[in-house]
């Protein structure tokens, strides 16, 4: 039984369908991190896919680049209950990255420089759910929003779209990565308020 | 980087208001009693929900000023957002003896533990403090001696929050205080208004050299600035915790 607010009503809105529970419409962008902004040189930047032994695939800015590109359009969900509505980035497909990769996997942990990590299953990262992106709003990514590139998943909340990502370990089984660990959701769906451990 | 938090479930428990004080002319410190409050680390926040008689509700995130005690009392202070939806009720209309509905603790990872002992820098910009000031009490009740400094950034003399503690905590050596002004500093003072420098990182802060562990919170340009800052002066990116809150102000 919630307790009633005495004299609060609120700022509503209309009832938006495309807004998961609990959540409020932003036109800011702000930004969350566990440390400081990485700004990362071109030239030292790769992404490894590998799978916990050894390196299965490998790009270098220049090699990543030249992969096929798409424009995503894709509300984003901040587990701090933020939303942001149509926002349009370019980035490289993960069913791109991982079209030549055999593995019998069913996880993913992916890594950032910095030493961020967010764990996600297999599943949810193939089928034109994931990208790695590297434009937002037609400008490259700033380093504060996890530039030159970012994971991004929209379909979960936001801090599994991991900022500065540089790979991806291949697991058979399931492990929590940093903010996982840290009390949030192991899988964090936001139309299922995934928001902290055990929801 | 990550490190194991024993965190149970979090559930909306019941908390009264029994005091309230303003800090300043826009920030009011909420003293909640939580009779089963399962305990918090320094550093973690609780989620807030109001509910309307109609059943609306809205929930918004507020760190934890208050040290771990055995009163099942926790403070929060709040600085009242012009469109606000939450913070203007939680400032202005909640009075002492209404109830309302919170849950935590949450977060593990921008948080303070008495069993760190190496020194300690804080970073605090506005209500940036809320969080740090919950470390600094905590270092004071418990048997840590780890050295503490904070730095803390404020528009004008009048938005410092915990005012009286904080001077009495620096009078009796638990921390090591320095104010800084964006946009009026007190009467003679040495420096002009302005954001944190490179200047005051090297006179005011504990040098990369003593390894501190930083913690940096406020907006979200000012902890870019800050943390920026530390980087520069040879501090590792790993002993850097941050929290940020607010909008960029770059769409980029």
């Amino acid at each position: 039984m919630a307790i009633i607010s005495r004299g609060f009503s609120g700022r509503r809105t209309a009832a938006d369908p495309k807004l998961p529970p609990g959540q409020y419409v932003t036109n800011d962008f702000p930004v969350l991190s566990a440390g400081p902004t990485q700004h990362l040189p071109l030239d030292q930047w790769e992404f490894v896919v590998d799978d916990g032994a050894s390196a299965l695939k490998r790009w270098n800015w220049k090699l990543f680049r030249e992969l096929p590109a798409e424009r995503v359009t894709a509300d984003i969900h901040c587990v701090t209950r933020w939303s942001k509505f149509g926002t349009s980035w370019e980035g490289v497909s993960l069913d791109t990255l991982l079209a030549d990769v055999k593995t019998d996997a069913r996880y993913a942990m992916a890594h950032s420089y910095g030493g961020y990590s967010t764990n996600l299953p297999l599943e949810d990262l193939k089928n034109h759910q994931a990208w790695v992106v590297f434009r937002f709003d037609g400008h490259d990514l700033a380093p504060e929003h996890g530039g030159p590139a970012r994971l991004l998943v929209p379909h979960l909340y936001f801090w599994k779209s991991a900022k500065w990502v540089r790979g991806m370990t291949l697991m058979t089984q399931d492990e929590p990565g940093f903010w996982e660990t840290n009390g949030y959701h192991i899988y964090g769906d936001p139309w299922r308020e995934q928001r902290y451990s055990g929801e | 980087m990550a490190r194991t938090a024993i965190l149970g479930r979090v559930t909306w428990r019941v908390g009264k208001a029994v005091a309230l004080y303003d800090e300043t002319a826009s920030a009011r410190t909420l003293t909640l009693e939580v009779p089963d409050w399962p305990g918090h680390v320094p550093g973690q926040h609780v989620e807030v929900r109001l509910t309307a008689p109609d059943g609306y509700s809205a929930v918004r995130s507020y760190s934890i000023a208050s040290a771990p005690n055995s009163e099942n009392r926790l403070e929060i202070t709040v600085e009242r957002l012009p469109n606000g939806e939450v913070s203007p009720y939680l400032a202005q209309e909640l009075i002492v003896g209404d109830e309302l509905e919170l849950r935590g603790p949450i977060g593990g990872w921008f948080v303070w533990r008495p069993e760190q002992i190496e020194p300690i820098q804080l970073i605090a910009g506005g209500s940036g403090i809320v969080p740090l000031m919950a470390m600094i009490r905590s270092r004071t009740s418990s048997t840590s001696g780890a050295p503490f400094r904070l730095l803390y950034s404020v528009r004008e003399p009048a938005s410092v929050f915990y005012r009286e503690e904080l001077r009495s905590l620096a009078d009796r050596g638990i921390v090591r205080i320095t104010h800084a002004y964006t946009r009026a500093v007190p009467q003679d003072w040495s420096r002009p208004p302005g954001r944190i420098n490179a200047d005051l990182i090297a006179n005011a802060t504990f040098p990369s050299t003593l390894s501190p562990t930083c913690y940096v919170c406020g907006p979200t340009s000012f902890v870019e600035n800050a943390s920026g800052l530390l980087i520069a002066s040879g501090h590792s990116a790993q002993r850097i915790r941050t929290e940020r809150f607010g909008p960029t102000g770059d769409r980029r």
